[in-house]
C-alpha cells in the first residue's frame, strides 16, 4: 500500500500538529473498495426498490380509494371497495398480543442464559435458542393449528366467560363450537414462539457484555446474584433489550404463514381478541393472492406498502436504539 | 467452630482443618433447595388437579399447565418464606423464575420436533412419498401413491439459486462494514439489521412487482428464487460481520507489513483466517431460506407436476406444498397425512442444515482442524 506523508511542518511554527497521513491505495485495492462500498450500499438500494416499485404498483388502489383505504374497514372483491381500516389495527392486535406473551418470557430466557446456565448448559441453550429460530415459521402454523388451537378453545372460552369485565375478553357472537377458534389470541401466542428467539439472541448478546468490574463491585458489596442482575446487568442491557423487543414487534408484524394457517379471515376490525374471525396485513396478501385480478393485486400492492413502512420505521428504530445504548457496537466504555 | 447462618439459606462452611484444600463450590444447589422446587411442584400439581379437573368448571390441557405454573410459582414463595430471609428469598424465586424461560424454551423445540415426527412419519413411511409426484395421485388416493418429488426439486433448485445470488453480495457486505467503513457504516448498520426483521412477504411483492410485473420474468423458480435471495441476505451480512469483527487484527497487520495489497489481504488472509465462521453464516441463512413460504407463494405458484427448469413455469417447494395440501385441499384428511408428512421432510432439512452449522462453526477463527494441521506441518517440513 502506497502511503504519501504529507511534509512535516518546520519547527520553528511552534504549534505541534500532527501530520496527516493519507493513503492512497493501488488500482486493485480502489477498485476493490468500491465494490464492498456499492456491495454495503445495496441494501439502501433493495430498500428503495421495495418502496419505489409498491408505490408504483399501488398507486391505482391508493388514488382510487383515496385516504378511506386506511380506514374503511372492507376488503369486498366486487367493485373495487378496499379498505384495511380493519387489518391493520388486527395486524397490530396480533402483534401486540405475541409481544406480551413473548417478551417477557424472552428477556427471562436470556437472563438465565447469560447469567445462571452453567458452561455446558449454556453452550446446550444457545444452540436450542438457534435452532427455534431457524424452524420454519409454517411448521409453528402447522402444529399452532392442529395441536394448539384445539387445546386452547377450552381456556379460551373461561376467559371470555369469567374475565369478561375486561372488554377486550367479551364475544358479541352467539355461543357455538366455533367461536373461539382462529382468533386473534391463538394467532398471537403461536406468533410469540417466533418473537422468543429473536429477542432473546439479542437480549443475551447484551447482557454479556456487562463489565464484570461492575459484577464483582456489585457482589463484594454483599449482594445477591439477583441483587447484582437487577442493579448491573439489567440496567446495562435496557437500551439493547428495547431494541431487541422492537425488531421482535417487527418481526410479529410481518408473520404471515402462521398467522394465515390459524386466523379465520374476516376483514373487519376485531378487538374482542377470544373470539374468532381476524386478519392481519400478509396473511391478506398472501390468502388472496391467488385469486386476485389486477385492481386487486394493486390493492394487495398498496396494504404491503403500509406494512413495509410500518416494519421499517419500527425496526429501523430499533436499530437505532441498539446501536446508541450503551451496550451497542459503537461506545466502548 | 463455625456454625451455619440459618437465615442466610447458603451452604455451611466445610471444615477446614483437613489437609486438602477443596475450593468451596458457592452455587451448587442443596439438597433443601431441590427438596423446596420438588415439593412445591409436586404440591401444586396436586392442587391444580383436584381445583382444576373437580371443583372449578375449567377445561383445556393448556390452561391446565398455565394454572399449574402460577401455583407452583405461588408454593415455592411460600415454602422459601418460612425457610430463608426476604433478601434470600427473592434471589432464589428470580432464579426459579428465570431458568422455567430456558425450560420453556428447550420444550418448544422438542415439541416441534417431536409434533412433526409423529404427524408426518404417516405419510414419510411410504418409499413413494420420496420418489413421486402428485400428477397422477387425487385427492384422495391413498399414501401409497404420490410424493412429494417434486416440492423437493424445487426447493432445492431455488435455495441453490438464492444461495449463489445471497452469498457473495451478503458477504461483501458484511466486508464493507469490517473493512472499508467511514461514513456510510452506520446508515448500512441500521439499514441491514432492519432488513433482518423485513416481513418476508414484502420481499415476495418486490420481486413481483419489480421482476414479474414491469421486466417480464415469467412466475418461476428464479422469481421465487430471488425473493429468497432478498430475505437472506442481511442474515449472511449479520452472521458474517459478526465472524469477521473477530479475526485478529495482528494477522491483517502482519499481511500488510509484507506489502500485501488490501484485497490481497482480504482474501488471503481474512476470508480463510474466517473460514469455518463463514461457513456457519451461510448454511444457517439457507435453512433459513428453505423454510420460506410467502414468498414462493406468490412468484413461483403452485403445481403438482415435476418442473426441473427453475427459469419456466410455476414450482413446487416443501413449504408451498404444505399450506396447499392444508389450504386448498383440506377437506381429505390424506392429504393433509402428506401435508405434515412434508412438513417433516423440512424439518429433517432444516435439522440437518443446523447440525452441519453446528459442527463446521464450532471453530474459533484460525483454529485448524487435524488434517489442517498436519498439512500445515508438511508443508513447513518441506521447506
Amino acid at each position: 500500500m502506497a502511503v504519501a506523508l504529507t511534509r512535516a511542518p518546520s519547527a520553528s511554527a511552534g504549534d505541534d500538529t500532527p501530520r496527516t497521513i493519507v493513503s492512497r491505495g493501488s488500482r486493485g485495492d480502489v477498485i476493490f473498495r468500491s465494490i464492498l462500498r456499492a456491495a454495503g450500499l445495496s441494501s439502501f438500494a433493495i430498500t428503495g426498490l421495495i418502496l419505489i416499485f409498491l408505490i408504483y404498483r399501488g398507486w391505482w388502489a391508493l388514488r382510487t380509494d383515496g385516504f378511506s383505504f386506511f380506514t374503511k374497514q372492507n376488503w369486498v372483491f366486487v367493485g373495487n371497495e378496499f379498505g384495511i381500516g380493519g387489518i391493520l389495527p388486527d395486524t397490530v392486535i396480533i402483534a401486540a398480543i405475541a409481544a406480551l406473551v413473548g417478551i417477557p418470557i424472552a428477556v427471562g430466557t436470556a437472563i438465565f442464559i447469560s447469567e445462571y446456565a452453567p458452561g455446558r448448559l449454556k453452550r446446550i441453550l444457545i444452540a436450542v435458542i438457534d435452532l427455534m429460530a431457524a424452524i420454519p415459521s409454517i411448521i409453528y402454523g402447522v402444529w399452532g393449528r392442529f395441536f394448539l388451537m384445539p387445546r386452547l378453545v377450552g381456556t379460551m372460552s373461561w376467559l371470555s366467560n369469567h374475565l369478561n369485565w375486561f372488554p377486550p375478553f367479551k364475544t358479541t357472537v352467539a355461543y357455538s363450537a366455533s367461536t373461539f377458534v382462529g382468533s386473534p389470541a391463538i394467532a398471537g401466542l403461536v406468533v410469540s414462539l417466533m418473537v422468543i428467539p429473536i429477542v432473546t439472541s439479542l437480549s443475551r448478546e447484551v447482557f454479556s457484555q456487562a463489565p464484570q468490574g461492575e459484577r464483582e463491585g456489585a457482589y463484594a458489596l454483599g449482594s445477591t446474584r439477583w441483587g447484582m442482575i437487577r442493579t448491573v446487568v439489567l440496567p446495562f442491557g435496557r437500551g439493547g433489550v428495547i431494541g431487541a423487543a422492537m425488531l421482535g414487534i417487527g418481526r410479529a408484524l410481518g408473520e404471515t404463514i402462521a398467522v394465515l394457517l390459524i386466523i379465520s379471515q374476516a376483514y373487519n376490525l376485531n378487538w374482542h381478541v377470544l373470539q374468532s374471525g381476524g386478519s392481519s396485513v400478509a396473511s391478506l396478501i398472501a390468502g388472496s393472492w391467488a385469486s386476485a385480478d389486477t385492481n386487486q393485486l394493486s390493492a394487495l400492492m398498496a396494504a404491503g406498502l403500509t406494512l413495509f413502512a410500518l416494519t421499517l420505521v419500527v425496526n429501523s428504530l430499533a436499530s437505532i436504539v441498539i446501536n446508541r445504548s450503551r451496550s451497542g457496537t459503537a461506545t466502548n466504555d | 467452630m463455625i456454625t451455619a447462618d440459618r437465615d442466610s439459606g447458603l451452604q455451611p462452611l466445610p471444615d477446614l482443618s483437613g489437609s486438602q484444600d477443596k475450593p468451596l463450590r458457592i452455587r451448587r444447589l442443596t439438597p433443601e433447595d431441590w427438596l423446596s422446587i420438588g415439593g412445591a411442584a409436586v404440591g401444586s400439581l396436586g392442587i391444580t388437579w383436584v381445583l382444576y379437573e373437580q371443583v372449578l368448571p375449567f377445561s383445556g390441557g393448556f390452561g391446565f399447565w398455565v394454572c399449574w405454573y402460577l401455583v407452583f410459582l405461588l408454593l415455592y414463595l411460600a415454602v422459601a418464606g418460612l425457610q430463608w430471609s426476604k433478601l434470600v428469598v427473592r434471589d432464589k424465586f428470580m432464579a426459579v423464575l428465570v431458568s422455567s424461560g430456558g425450560i420453556f424454551a428447550s420444550a418448544v423445540v422438542i415439541e416441534q420436533i417431536g409434533y412433526s415426527v409423529l404427524k408426518g412419519l404417516p405419510a414419510i413411511r411410504h418409499l413413494n412419498f420420496w420418489t413421486q409426484t402428485m400428477a397422477f395421485a387425487a385427492p384422495l388416493s391413498p399414501l401409497s401413491t404420490g410424493g412429494v418429488l417434486h416440492a423437493a426439486v424445487g426447493s432445492l433448485e431455488q435455495i441453490a439459486i438464492a444461495t449463489v445470488l445471497a452469498v457473495p453480495l451478503g458477504m461483501m457486505a458484511a466486508l464493507f462494514l469490517t473493512e472499508v467503513g467511514g461514513p456510510m457504516e452506520r446508515p448500512v448498520r441500521t439499514i441491514i439489521n432492519a432488513m433482518t426483521a423485513l416481513p418476508s412477504i414484502v420481499a415476495g411483492l418486490l420481486v413481483y412487482a419489480l421482476a414479474v410485473l414491469t421486466l417480464g420474468l415469467p412466475e418461476s423458480g428464479f422469481a421465487a428464487a430471488l425473493a429468497i435471495s432478498v430475505v437472506m441476505l442481511p442474515t449472511v451480512t449479520r452472521a458474517s460481520e459478526v465472524v469477521l469483527q473477530v479475526v485478529p487484527g495482528t494477522l491483517r497487520e502482519a499481511s500488510f507489513a509484507l506489502g500485501g495489497s488490501h484485497w490481497r489481504t482480504v482474501w488471503k488472509v481474512i476470508l480463510p483466517t474466517a473460514r469455518s465462521g463463514l461457513t456457519t453464516a451461510v448454511v444457517l441463512a439457507m435453512a433459513r431460506g428453505i423454510g420460506e413460504t410467502a414468498p414462493v407463494l406468490l412468484t413461483a405458484g403452485y403445481t403438482n407436476e415435476m418442473n426441473f427448469n427453475a427459469f419456466h413455469g410455476w414450482q413446487a417447494t416443501l413449504p408451498t406444498f404444505i399450506i396447499n395440501s392444508i389450504l386448498v385441499y383440506g377437506q381429505s384428511p390424506k392429504y393433509v397425512a402428506r401435508g405434515l408428512g412434508a412438513g417433516l421432510a423440512l424439518m429433517l432439512v432444516v435439522l440437518a442444515l443446523f447440525s452441519i452449522a453446528r459442527v463446521v462453526g464450532g471453530k474459533a477463527p484460525g483454529e485448524l482442524t487435524r488434517r489442517q494441521r498436519r498439512r500445515l506441518q508438511r508443508e513447513s517440513a518441506r521447506t
